[in-house]
């Protein structure tokens, strides 16, 4: 700690957002991050903590305190190194994670956090910039050969580790390109695609093979890939969608959220000219010069009225079952240093989105056309699913040509790997993977598969975990010489109230400028 | 002495006391002589202690000439003339079978050696004049007498038979037998017994036909009370007050010399000598037998001493040349023996005393002009008319006083020293023979192989932290880098992450039995020069002994080492070995090298080669280092064990050591140098990267980090009271802690480990583990991160961790409504895994072996919490605000607050903020009359968990004006505590302090805090015979606020191993129900108290976790000042933040209250009281199978010792006994409470004796008590005193009373003076010259505040030390003068010792430098000498004019009468930071703007 009196003299200055007006008008990031200075005064604001809570709070126990010295020092190569040790994409969670450091930030206790996420996604932008980030394969070959089944972050994490290890890595993706809700569900406001693409290349120059387009349990059978592979490891995700329950739902203009963002990112990417699927003509969901209704507050939401907007919505507007929270302080239930239940402000509200909370909806009504044209609803109170109480006499109407239904997701497809290779799952649906094995030998499941929905950040924590199981089953010993740091040895599940606990389910990261995470019913 | 049980060593007893001797010179012997001595020794009795049977001494002896007159007439026995018989004080079996034995033993010794038994004596014993347990184990005494073969040439040739019988008789190892003396000069009659009961055990102390010239008495304070007749002093040549702390090394050191030891004067006798020492008798024991060796061999007394005990003779220009190649040419023979000590000796002929290095020990002689010498540990022992008295002095630091009975001459240290130096051409032989380092060539390197530096890292397991938080620092600053809030991390032996070796050694500390030294203030005594090479013959003397190779300090640069490898075999031999193994011979193939090496040096030391490098250069993909500590102890023991270890000198080149503490941890087990060479080569790579200044060169990088570990070794050194390299390599000053006792007892011989632990299989494989991450290796990869220093989730564990702090603040504070389900959670998570993790008790579960009752039958938590405390954490650590909620949380909870050291602002006194345990640690701020009268329990902080062994640091950023003016110092100036209390150099010392508190506040409980070390028990022991009421074993864990971070890491044992010992020695010594113990130490949780009570503690101390309860986070950032939750701050701005509520200290320890009882219930336990010491409940946990805990064995912990008698108490019951009745002032209170209830003056006149002590204190306490901190009008108060006063004379002396003496002063004098006014004067009858005589012991005014004193004389060394607002006027002082001064003002009239002004950051000094040499004497580190101002002038003239119209010294006079003159010839002595301050003020005065309304 180079200055420790760094966080009495700077102030917190996080990214500098393009003006709302602007930036509604095209697909690009909607933020930068600040100047070199800027950043490096920033990361003097960071006291090197006796107990760096940040440190616990990250799923994947970046070295936050070291890097963010180093940031100060100017060191970016040796921060670069440092935030290797623990993250293999720090470009991806330097951008879209919620951040549950910054919350847990010792300066949250009384100030505001140091700006850890942008620190992060800074150092990683350097380390491109300077051509730091290059292709490391392994010295030798293990002549072992395992199947990661899905591309997200988890995906994408396990595989990277594993071909470190030396085994020969081949990635099934059934989309057209790698990086699942990443890539599909994220906007480029947030995250834009090139930076996928960027890493997706690396790894496969350092022997990583990504086969898209492939679904398996369609395209390839699942014994096949067993028969092929030493190891399977399944990320597929969480992808079945929760589903609202009310009259109207089958009305036309009523889809899931996430059939819409999948659209929105594959026309922005064919706009730029990336390879992407065409939506038939008679399903594209479109918002342009409708009125948009999303049901449900978490990010989806968010990022559904952000595309609306710029597809030209004429009003765009989330109906919020729950009711708003202080936008500053620590509720009970979640006191520092625990991810706090808060309502903040969201780039999508920014941009002229609207937001109604404690509004549940009724019933759908459709017009002649069997399309929806006003959503009915009640106000209710409660803090969760269980205690919803609708508050008599609240009902009223909305109009609405656009519903988008963003609930969540109750978690992974059954069809397909899970049903194929008949593995167990828990009592909430996901894979059965304790210590990342499957009921199934030689076959792990990781990531929102294995734990149901959660964070970009946790994914790749996922993958990098689960990796180690996989080389101790090939008969390795579950280390990378490269990279001593000891983190990714804790591999057991600490007590679901702990902060490293909090930090790695989705269900307490709510609202904020977070990728991902969905309502908080925890069903 | 009784075997050891449990964890209750006796080898860890210490004693001191008082000693005395009496002389007459130019007379025949005399029973006067004795009398005199048996007086002296009664005036001494104070000194002394007695144990739970108040009628049994400790000790008490005497040591005088052959009574031959009486023998003559008395033995039955035909004597030979004087000097050609001797006597046998024999201790013999009570038993007659057994005693016949021991006879006949005896006689066919004497007779062996050709020697004629003349007879035997019974000596008549009063057996009714001796105490209980004393006289259930007395010997039977009788006297052997023993005729002088006729060929023996001379008395000393007898006096070496005689000699050589004893041994003899000695290594026979009967049970009960003891020789007390057997000499044909001298006689020594002992015993357990108090001073008074001697002469009345032995009638014939008390025939006047028992004629002596010389008398040497001592009395015995012992830590223990078992009875023990043969370890009461004198021994046969020498009686001793003080502690050898070298002793372990020491020991080592003889036994290796024996193999070499040759004398004509004893030819074939000489192995009969051997062993010299053994293991189970005392240090004073060891130090007689060696001082006897070297005399019988040869040497006079007074020359054997000072081989033994030299003075600091490094850097001291105004010793003279010879004398000092005198001491460095002995450097070569023998190290010193080192430690507190006052020596008295005698070998019949001249009688003597020297004093240690530091002068740690008091010392005070009188000659008379009619022939009477004296010399005892006080002034007032020997009734003299002041008119006889020729001369009155004192026992300087390493300097011999020395009386020649013979020829009737009383010789100076310089006279003798002198003759000593002259002795042979010490000076010449040096210059011959001694080899510097720097003489040697350059050579190229030649070296095994070059391997990647982060291999060699991480084979040695260096991680990241070592860099960033260890190695740059230390280039930075060229110091040891600074952290907070103690070690909470888990023990070596349960670590997973590989610690070091090191790691498991804890580093031992002095506490209480003898005094910590400041090597930075007192940096002259210490001494950081290294020798390298063989020794030879220790009984002879010739220029072959000092051939060795001296270097200025022990680390050896990369270069150096490479210069000492390839030196020129004409000047040493040199081999190196290679200290690693090959990899595929697996975890077998570390013990199978560890021989081989061994082997190895033993064929080297045959072949002549005269130094050996242990190496771990090789290290290699295919071969693993062994731990370097085990290399080099392993070869150290074998070598000490075959003989030939002095042959060699011991280098060692590891790439693992890193920090002090390891290099520290060679050089006690055996090496003179080492090449850390990974470290100055990672040092470099920081260099390389950037990682240090840009404007540092490499070199200066590597210069300063050997700086920085010099300076951190002499730290290590000095908190046990160790001044010297020399004599710290090889004393194994370290406690291991999880080391398997096979081990230890191979490798580490004579290394205590009680807890047993790793193998040498653990230490092989995490050796390997470590190899294996290095090989194969990149230089990109990365070190793991340590997290020693600040937690890493895969760093080390630590007890505070993210769960644990966070949970124990949502309980706290109710943060989620429901604080009992998150107490819960938290103590669950602490029980069941932080502690297991991280601390002994963690291994522990409950017996199922109990009977369940209803918690409703426990007693409720109310009552528990009435036994929490929290920890002593000084404001100025802690913000104002921290400090008050703290102390309002624990008075509403009804435990009780601790001040910590830094004082307690007067208005918190009588409200709520109120802390009722004030404390008094060696900086004394703040501890005035008034501090001390408004207390509960008062706290003798002699050790603290985070630092045993130093004091407290506060560094200056912290200190603002509110800090400063509680602590009477300087705004802005960082404070350290003195290492030791100043008026606490030795067990009896703690005797005295505690009797001074009870006079300043006899209603106040006296406390005495501890660290868990070794031996803490037999300290705890003597505490309580001390008579305190209270002791605290902290353990090492704990720790708040700034501390070196090795000390945080690496002083210090468990507090489950101190308690545990300190439990089973009270009940041993049936001391156990006087006493409340307290344990602390990172006490989280229920079960932690209930723990702790079962290992035998009656209440409980809390700290860090309160603290925590109130918002900290465990930043360790408190030295910075930058707390970023207003805890540990006195940044306003931050102080804001502080959010800490006194509830949430409430909460928190009333539901660990809560948690407690639930404990209680299930093991059927009612209350607290009977749950102390129940060790029964508890037994090791089988279920705990980790690979390294498993190896634990914490069975010694839960030992029961007999209890002396049936159903004694386990637990406090009952207060010691009253001490105050004998003070004078319980009568000088009465005859004052005119003045103090209705204003009156009252004059008095009393007469005093040294018996007399804190003669002032319980009368300034009542006056605080009625009249607060402004205590009375000047001259309320007048006595008029007579005498010889006792120590700490005017102790808290309180405005408004002044005491005026006529006679002189013992040690402390005006300790803690509070405003009142001290003067002290010659008896009117006195013919010498007053300026040239002592007329004040040592260490005076320590910690003033407030008041006057004038002293018509000399002081002893240490005068003002910490005053901080006394002013005084003395005739000249000693050594080390207005250390840690802080304020006041100080008129020296006359001589000074060196190291004035040490650490003086306050207060101006004013001294008289007729000599003109008092500039170079001064300390000019923190002073510069500055022009006396006209103001000044005034203000100086004024005070010498007092003086003299108070003491009506001539000197004062001389001066006043040509003031012109006079001032002229001052020197004025200011502190930088004074000075800058008081600008400040003056500043502040100037710009300042009345505010409205003041």
């Amino acid at each position: 700690m180079a200055d420790p009196k760094g966080f009495l003299k700077v102030e917190r200055v996080g990214p500098r957002k393009r003006d709302p007006r602007e930036r509604i008008h095209d697909y690009h990031q909607y933020f930068a991050f600040p100047e070199e200075q800027t950043l490096r005064d920033q990361g003097g604001r960071c006291m090197s903590c006796g107990i760096p809570f940040c440190h616990e709070g990250c799923p994947l126990g970046n070295l936050i305190p070291e890097w963010n010295d180093l940031v100060h020092q100017g060191r970016w190569r040796a921060a670069l190194n440092r935030l290797h040790a623990t993250n293999n994409f720090p470009e991806f969670t330097g951008l879209i994670c919620p951040a549950p450091c910054e919350s847990a930030c010792v300066l949250d206790i009384n100030d505001d956090p140091v700006t850890i996420e942008q620190i992060e996604g800074s150092i990683a932008e350097r380390g491109w910039a300077e051509g730091w980030i290059v292709p490391e394969p392994p010295d030798e070959r293990s002549g072992k050969t395992v199947a990661v089944v899905g591309s997200g972050p988890a995906g994408m994490a396990v595989a990277a580790e594993l071909n470190r290890f030396g085994h020969r890595v081949t990635v099934f993706e059934r989309d057209e390109a790698v990086g699942g809700l990443m890539r599909y569900g994220v906007p480029d406001a947030k995250l834009e695609k090139w930076i996928i693409d960027r890493r997706a290349g690396l790894l496969a120059a350092e022997g990583i093979e990504f086969v898209t387009g492939v679904d398996v349990g369609t395209d390839v059978t699942t014994e096949q890939l067993r028969a092929r592979h030493d190891a399977v490891v399944i990320a597929i995700g969480s992808r079945v969608h929760r589903d609202l329950e009310a009259p109207g739902r089958e009305l036309g203009g009523v889809h899931f959220a996430m059939d819409y963002l999948y659209q929105r990112n594959r026309c922005v990417a064919a706009g730029e000219g990336r390879p992407a699927r065409q939506t038939p003509p008679d399903q594209v969901i479109s918002a342009e010069g409708r009125r948009v209704v999303v049901v449900g507050g978490g990010d989806t939401g968010m990022d559904c009225i952000s595309n609306a907007l710029r597809e030209g919505a004429t009003s765009a507007r989330i109906l919020d079952v729950y009711p708003e929270l202080p936008a500053q302080g620590r509720p009970p239930g979640t006191p520092w240093p625990l991810p706090p239940k808060r309502t903040t402000m969201t780039y999508a509200l920014e941009e002229g989105g609207e937001r109604q909370f404690g509004s549940q909806v009724t019933e759908l009504v459709g017009g002649e056309d069997g399309c929806v044209i006003t959503v009915r609803a009640r106000q209710v109170s409660g803090t969760s699913s269980r205690d919803v109480e609708p508050v008599p006499g609240s009902d009223w109407e909305e109009p609405a040509d656009l519903v988008l239904i963003a609930i969540g997701f109750t978690g992974p497809e059954t069809h397909g790997p899970i049903e194929d290779l008949g593995l167990a799952t828990d009592r909430r649906g996901n894979v059965k993977a304790g210590v990342y094995e499957t009921s199934e030998d030689g076959v792990f499941a990781c990531g929102d598969a294995r734990i149901g929905q959660s964070l970009v950040v946790t994914a790749i924590a996922e993958g990098r975990k689960c990796a180690r199981m996989v080389d101790r089953h090939l008969g390795g010993s579950g280390e990378v010489r490269r990279v001593t740091s000891e983190t990714m040895f804790a591999i057991e599940d600490g007590d679901e109230h702990s902060l490293r606990h909090q930090a790695e389910t989705a269900g307490a990261v709510t609202v904020g400028d977070a990728f991902w995470s969905g309502p908080r019913d925890e069903g | 002495m009784k075997p050891s049980a449990g964890l209750h060593d006796p080898q860890f007893e210490h004693d001191a006391c008082g000693v005395a001797f009496v002389a007459r010179l130019g007379r025949p012997a005399s029973h006067e002589v004795l009398q005199r001595g048996l007086l002296a020794l009664e005036r001494l009795e104070h000194r002394g202690a007695e144990g739970a049977d108040a009628d049994t001494g400790d000790g008490a002896g005497i040591l005088i000439q052959l009574p031959h007159e009486f023998f003559a007439a008395e033995s039955g026995v035909e004597l030979p003339e004087p000097g050609r018989y001797g006597v046998a004080m024999c201790f013999l079996p009570q038993r007659e079978a057994e005693r016949e034995h021991a006879i006949r033993l005896i006689e066919r010794n004497v007779e062996a050696e050709g020697q004629r038994v003349l007879g035997w004596r019974d000596v008549p014993v009063v057996k009714s004049e001796c105490g209980r347990v004393a006289g259930e184990a007395a010997p039977y005494i009788a006297e052997l007498f023993v005729g002088a073969a006729d060929e023996l040439p001379d008395q000393d040739a007898f006096e070496r038979k005689l000699y050589v019988i004893r041994q003899v008789v000695d290594h026979s190892g009967l049970d009960g037998l003891n020789l007390a003396s057997f000499s044909s000069r001298t006689v020594v009659y002992k015993g357990m017994l108090s001073a008074p009961q001697l002469p009345r055990y032995y009638p014939d102390l008390r025939d006047e036909r028992f004629k002596s010239a010389l008398a040497l008495v001592h009395s015995r304070f012992s830590t223990n009370t078992f009875p023990s007749w043969e370890l009461a002093h004198p021994y046969r040549m020498l009686a001793h007050n003080g502690e050898i702390n070298t002793l372990r090394g020491n020991r080592n050191w003889m036994q290796a010399r024996e193999m070499q030891l040759a004398s004509p004067l004893f030819g074939d006798d000489l192995q009969k000598l051997l062993p010299l020492l053994s293991d189970d008798i005392s240090d004073s024991a060891s130090l007689d037998r060696v001082m006897e060796l070297l005399v019988m061999g040869g040497r006079s007394p007074a020359h054997a001493i000072s081989m033994m005990i030299p003075e600091a003779y490094s850097g001291r220009p105004e010793l003279h040349q010879r004398v000092r190649d005198f001491y460095a040419y002995h450097s070569s023979l023998i190290e010193p023996w080192d430690g507190p000590a006052a020596v008295a000796f005698s070998d019949g002929r001249v009688i003597g005393a020297t004093l240690d290095r530091n002068g740690l020990r008091p010392g005070r002689w009188l000659v008379t002009r009619d022939g009477w010498v004296a010399l005892a540990s006080e002034t007032g022992v020997l009734d003299v008319e002041a008119e006889d008295v020729q001369a009155k002095g004192r026992l300087r630091p390493g300097k011999l006083f020395l009386v020649d009975v013979e020829n009737g001459r009383v010789l100076s240290d310089g006279a003798v020293k002198r003759n000593l130096a002259e002795r042979r051409p010490y000076g010449q032989w040096l210059d011959d023979r001694v080899v510097h380092l720097e003489d040697l060539p350059p050579k190229t390197p030649r070296v095994p192989r070059v391997e990647p530096l982060r291999a060699k890292q991480l084979a040695f397991g260096w991680s990241e932290e070592d860099l960033r938080v260890l190695l740059a620092p230390m280039a930075h600053a060229a110091a040891e880098p600074t952290a907070s809030m103690g070690n909470d991390a888990s023990l070596a032996a349960l670590s997973d992450r590989r610690p070091p070796l090191f790691s498991y050694f804890k580093q031992l500390f002095a506490q209480v039995t003898n005094p910590a030294v400041d090597p930075i203030r007192e940096s002259v005594v210490m001494s950081l020069q290294a020798t390298i090479g063989p020794e030879v013959n220790l009984l002879d003397e010739t220029s072959e002994h000092c051939h060795q190779l001296v270097m200025p300090q022990p680390l050896l640069f990369n270069n150096e080492c490479e210069r000492l490898r390839q030196v020129d075999h004409s000047v040493f031999e040199a081999r190196t070995i290679d200290m690693t193994w090959p990899v595929e011979e697996g975890p077998d193939g570390m013990e199978r090298r560890l021989d081989e090496i061994c082997q190895h040096a033993s064929e080297l030391v045959a072949g002549g080669v005269n130094i050996i490098i242990l190496s771990d250069r090789n290290l290699g993909a295919e071969r693993a280092p062994i731990p370097s500590l085990l290399v080099t102890a392993a070869v150290h023991h074998h070598l000490v064990r075959e003989g030939t270890r002095l042959k060699i000198g011991l280098v060692v080149e590891t790439g693992e050591a890193r920090e002090v503490h390891h290099i520290a941890c060679l050089i006690a087990y055996g090496a003179s140098a080492v090449n850390p060479y990974v470290m100055f080569e990672s040092l470099t790579g920081l260099h390389r990267d950037g990682m240090l200044p840009e404007d540092m060169t490499n070199d200066e990088a590597h210069r300063r980090v050997v700086r920085a570990i010099g300076k951190g070794l002499l730290k290590i050194l000095s908190k046990m009271g160790i001044s010297t390299i020399r004599s710290y390599c090889g004393a194994q000053i370290f406690e291991a802690v999880g080391v398997d006792k096979a081990v230890v007892d191979r490798h580490f011989t004579g290394t205590t480990s009680r807890v047993g632990g790793v193998g040498l299989d653990h230490l092989a494989r995490e050796a390997l583990d470590r190899h294996s991450r290095a090989y194969p290796a990149a230089e990109s990869q990365l070190l793991p991160s340590g997290g020693i220093y600040a937690w890493r989730r895969d760093g080390e564990f630590h007890g505070w961790n993210p769960e644990t702090v966070a949970t124990l603040q949502h309980a706290a504070r109710g943060d989620n409504g429901n604080s009992a389900a998150d107490y819960e959670r938290f103590a669950r998570y602490v029980n069941e895994e932080a502690v297991r993790k991280s601390a002994l008790r963690g291994l522990l579960r409950y017996s199922d072996d109990v009977e369940p009752i209803e918690i409703d039958d426990v007693e409720p938590a109310k009552e528990i919490v009435k036994r929490f405390k929290s920890g002593g954490m000084s404001l100025g650590a802690l913000s104002p605000e921290a400090h008050e909620i703290l102390a309002v949380g624990m008075n509403r909870l009804g435990g009780k607050s601790n001040t910590g050291e830094g004082g307690e602002d007067r208005a918190r006194f009588f409200d709520e903020r109120r802390s009722s345990i004030k404390q008094v640690a060696s900086g004394r701020f703040g501890v005035t009359i008034d501090y001390l009268v408004n207390s509960d329990e008062l706290q003798i902080k002699v050790a603290q968990g985070a630092k045993p062994g130093e004091g407290g640091q506060l560094p200056g950023h912290k200190v603002d004006g509110y800090i400063a003016g509680l602590r009477y110092s300087t705004p802005g100036v960082g404070l350290i505590s003195p290492p030791p209390h100043h008026d606490i150099y030795s067990i009896e010392d703690l005797k005295q302090l505690i009797y001074d508190l009870r006079c300043g506040n006899p209603r106040a409980r006296i406390s005495v805090k501890l660290v868990s070390e070794v031996g803490v028990g037999t300290v705890a022991a003597g505490v309580a015979k001390a008579n305190a009421d209270h002791v605290v074993i902290a353990g090492h864990d704990g720790g708040t606020g700034a501390s070196p971070a090795a000390s945080i890491q690496h002083a210090g044992v468990p507090w489950e191993i101190g308690l545990a010992e300190t439990q089973q020695t009270l009940l041993d010594n049936d001391l156990r129900s006087r006493i409340v113990v307290e344990v602390d130490g990172q006490m989280r949780t229920g079960r932690d108290m209930v723990v702790g009570a079962i290992l035998g503690a009656d209440e409980f101390g809390f700290s860090t976790a309160p603290l925590i309860a109130l918002g900290c986070i465990m930043m360790r950032v408190c030295h910075l000042n930058t707390c970023p939750v207003g805890v540990a701050t006195q940044d306003p701005v931050l102080r804001a933040k502080f959010a800490g509520q006194p509830e949430h200290v409430v909460n928190y320890l009333f539901m660990v209250a809560e948690e407690a009882r639930a404990i209680m219930a299930r093991l059927g336990v009612r209350t607290v009281d009977e749950l102390i010491g129940r060790t029964d409940l508890l037994v090791q946990d089988e279920d705990i199978d980790h690979w390294k805990a498993s190896s634990l064995d914490l069975s010694a912990l839960l030992v029961e010792p007999a209890r002396p008698a049936l159903n004694a108490p386990r637990h406090f019951t009952t207060p010691p006994d009253p001490v105050l009745h004998d003070s004078i002032d319980v009568d000088l209170l009465q005859r004052c409470r005119p003045a103090i209830e209705r204003g009156e003056r009252v004059a008095l006149e009393i007469p005093i004796a040294n018996k007399n002590r804190a003669v002032g204190g319980l009368l300034s306490s009542e006056i605080a008590r009625i009249h607060g901190t402004e205590g009375l009008p000047e001259g309320s108060i007048e006595v008029e005193l007579r005498g010889s006063a006792g120590q700490s004379f005017g102790a808290w002396l309180a405005p408004g009373v002044c005491l005026s003496l006529e006679g002189d002063a013992n040690d402390y004098i005006g300790k803690g003076l509070s405003g009142g006014t001290l003067i002290v004067r010659p008896h009117r009858g006195a013919t010498y010259p007053a300026e040239d005589n002592v007329v004040i012991g040592n260490v005076a005014l320590y910690g003033a505040t407030q008041g006057r004193a004038f002293f018509r004389g000399l002081a002893g060394e240490r005068f003002a030390v910490r005053n901080s607002g006394a002013v005084t006027v003395v005739e000249g002082i000693g050594d080390h003068g207005c250390e840690y001064m802080t304020g006041g003002r100080v008129v020296v009239l006359g001589p000074t010792g060196i190291n004035f002004a040490a650490g003086m950051s306050g207060g101006i000094a004013y001294v008289l430098d007729d000599d003109g040499g008092f500039r170079g004497r001064c300390n000019t580190e923190m002073v510069r000498f500055a022009e006396i101002s006209e103001a000044e002038s005034k203000e100086l003239l004024a005070l010498i004019e007092e003086h003299r119209d108070r003491t009506g010294s001539p000197v004062a006079e001389g001066l006043v009468g040509d003031w012109a003159d006079a001032v002229g010839r001052f020197v004025k002595v200011l502190p930088f930071d004074y000075e800058r301050a008081l600008a400040e003020e003056a500043r502040q005065e100037a710009t300042a703007v009345p505010a409205v309304g003041a």
